[in-house]
């Protein structure tokens, strides 16, 4: 079976903090990492591969130094990468993000399985999955943890559990289909030596915006119809009581005042 | 230059942009639909298709929207077991206020196998008037027919502003349906406004990891949608005086293709977490340093009769599970009481625990952030007092 992987570049966003005297955020020295969950993601389609045979692709889109996370892919097992990265794409919302990722998805072949992780740690949107499913007019499955048959012999079909309000959804799909994945799913691996050799000198394929077959005015910041009005770091301050002395003291003091105020 | 372009592999042959075409500029070939020379780009083939096939394309490859031609706020119905789902009651709040600004009405989108009698309640909760699109093959919430009846509701009635639940099934239906309309989606929203220049929706949201907020706005496409996050609004009150319409959506067979089957649910066992519901909620972050301490949180959440809540931190530790998560990317909460214990405060925490009525933060670091929001503040140890307030509150002293 054929599977592509989208996977993202993210910053590592339990890194980042706050400069309170400028209110933005330092990204100096905060490293890039693999989406997590897009690494639950890949492990999933590493698994497939063994169980049913087939090629996985993992896709990005990008600057130029998202290729090192695409090599990280192929260190984990991937057959192959590709890369959408071209100035055209700069600046692109969720709706021009997935149509840009469609296009390279149609561009890669025929597929069987798309997989994604739920959401990216970094913009947490989860709505590229769902979008890139439109695009391609295949049908989507959301906050997949477990894959509970897979049919390749026609009606090719993929039943799963989606982790819903209150429990598990068993839900079935015709395939192709595309699959947005949680952690419980599985437990990804670590690259393997002989992998990770491998892809110091695999190619990455990169195509650029002439390579796809795409209308230019759906690309980047222009193909967005949302945009940032402003960013803030919200201002707090309750000015609260702050109780002295010691544990004991503090505690006695908090005490008295819940139940005095009847809140326990 | 404007165009009206097929997307030929959403396009089904059924003929319906040939109906609607006031200037019989649409003949099929192939089965597909061709636009003549007599086409002035009217777009009623495009509001006519059920499937999205055929696009509208301005010059500067925008869609052309008039914004005003858009009206109303709509609030997705989401049901779950026969009733509302608990957010909807909050959207129709958010939206009701949204609406009064603009002077526009608001209406619920209600869909199902037979939910009509939840119109009344969807009425008493603020609703002007209620879409409803009733159907066997719209009893669960399966997002291809879903997104078909919604993106036909929206050609025909043109709403300004789609609200859902950030829920499994909003963040699921929501962005397949923006991509089927080409338009703007956010996501997760903890704010709403409308900007009083520009009259576009103000959507204010977490971002970069909860690290930071941002305002999100649709300025140039309609109708604007969003997702929101559960717990942030407040519900209105049920009021029966309240006086609104139910209008029927037609489902047609060509909104019903779906290729997927719901085939059925399984409860979470185990441990059951309603951090939602809960009036106390105590919360324990990485500043009780082990999984031993976190016990801590839990013994004090039990005599308290209160829910275990954690920051982000502590749930990476391994102390807890997901399910216990409060912040961005966790649950959103509003206790009368919330006990913050070693957690330090990051902006991705408090937008999940800063609507509660009292807040406790137990901190050794006085200039941590969390103190910025209690309403009483305990400096020192968080497993030291912790173990203090335990103690005096078994010994009923």
């Amino acid at each position: 079976m054929q599977i592509v992987v989208c996977i993202k570049q993210v910053p590592d966003t339990a890194e980042v903090k706050i400069d309170r005297k400028t209110n933005t955020l330092i990204r100096e020295g905060v490293p890039s990492i693999i989406n997590p969950f897009d690494l639950h993601a890949v492990e999933e389609a590493l698994l497939l591969r063994e169980r049913c045979g087939g090629a996985v692709t993992a896709l990005s889109m990008g600057p130029p130094q998202v290729e090192a996370a695409l090599r990280e892919a192929l260190s984990l097992g991937v057959d192959q990468a590709v890369l959408l990265s071209d100035r055209a794409f700069a600046g692109a919302d969720t709706l021009a993000t997935s149509y840009t990722l469609a296009a390279g998805i149609r561009k890669i072949g025929a597929f069987d399985l798309i997989l994604c992780g739920k959401q990216a740690i970094d913009g947490d949107t989860a709505q590229v999955g769902p979008e890139i499913a439109e695009w391609l007019d295949v049908p989507h499955l959301t906050y997949v943890s477990g894959i509970d048959e897979m049919i390749l012999a026609e009606p090719a079909r993929i039943t799963v559990s989606r982790l819903v309000e209150g429990g598990y959804e068993q839900v079935r799909s015709s395939l192709p289909s595309l699959l947005t994945v949680v952690r419980e799913l599985n437990e990804p691996r670590l690259p393997s030596f002989r992998a990770s050799l491998r892809a110091r000198t695999q190619a990455i394929t990169v195509w650029g915006a002439a390579d796809l077959d795409v209308d230019p005015e759906r690309l980047g910041i222009d193909g967005s119809p949302t945009g940032v009005s402003r960013v803030f770091v919200p201002e707090y301050d309750r000015q609260g009581q702050i109780f002295a002395g010691g544990p004991e003291d503090q505690a006695r003091a908090l005490v008295d005042l819940l139940r005095s105020t009847r809140l326990i | 230059m404007s165009q009206i372009k097929l997307v030929s592999d959403r396009c089904a042959g059924c003929g319906e942009c040939i109906a609607a075409c006031p200037y019989n500029a649409v003949a099929l070939e192939n089965g597909l639909p061709v636009f003549s020379g007599a086409c002035n780009l009217c777009g009623a083939c495009v509001e006519a298709c059920p499937s999205g096939a055929i696009e509208r394309l301005a010059a500067a490859g925008k869609p052309a929207v008039d914004k005003a031609s858009y009206r109303d706020i709509w609030v997705f119905a989401e049901t779950r077991d026969g009733q509302p789902a608990k957010v909807v009651l909050q959207l129709l709040a958010a939206g009701r206020s949204l609406a009064d600004q603009v002077g526009q009405q608001l209406c619920a989108v209600l869909i199902g196998d037979n939910p009509g009698g939840l119109a009344e309640l969807l009425i008493a909760h603020g609703a002007d008037r209620v879409l409803l699109a009733e159907h066997p093959a719209l009893a669960a919430c399966r997002d291809e027919p879903y997104t078909a009846v919604l993106a036909r509701a929206v050609n025909q009635y043109r709403p300004s502003i789609i609200l859902f639940g950030a829920t499994a099934a909003g963040r699921s239906l929501a962005p397949r349906l923006a991509a089927r309309l080409r338009t703007g989606l956010t996501a997760d929203c903890t704010g709403l406004e409308i900007d009083p220049v520009s009259g576009d929706l103000l959507q204010t949201r977490p971002a970069f990891g909860g690290n930071i907020m941002a305002a999100i706005v649709t300025p140039n496409h309609r109708p604007q949608l969003a997702t929101v996050r559960p717990g942030v609004f407040k519900p209105l009150q049920y009021d029966r005086s309240r006086q609104g319409e139910v209008t029927r959506l037609a489902v047609s067979n060509g909104l019903l293709a779906a290729r997927t089957e719901v085939l059925g649910f399984t409860a979470a066992g185990g441990e059951s977490v309603s951090l939602e519901d809960a009036t106390v909620i105590v919360a324990g972050g990485r500043g009780l340093g082990s999984a031993e301490n976190f016990e801590l949180v839990k013994e004090l959440a039990s005599l308290l009769g209160g829910a275990v809540g954690a920051s982000r931190a502590a749930v990476d530790e391994g102390w807890i599970s997901y399910a216990h998560q409060v912040g961005q990317t966790g649950k959103t909460v509003s206790p009368r009481l919330f006990i913050a214990c070693g957690i330090s405060g990051a902006i991705q925490h408090l937008v999940g625990m800063q609507g509660s009525e009292v807040i406790v933060a137990i901190n050794k670091n006085p200039d941590a952030p969390i103190f910025k929001v209690a309403t009483y503040g305990l400096v020192g140890d968080a497993a030291t007092i912790l173990k203090e307030l335990i103690a005096q509150l078994r010994s009923g002293s």
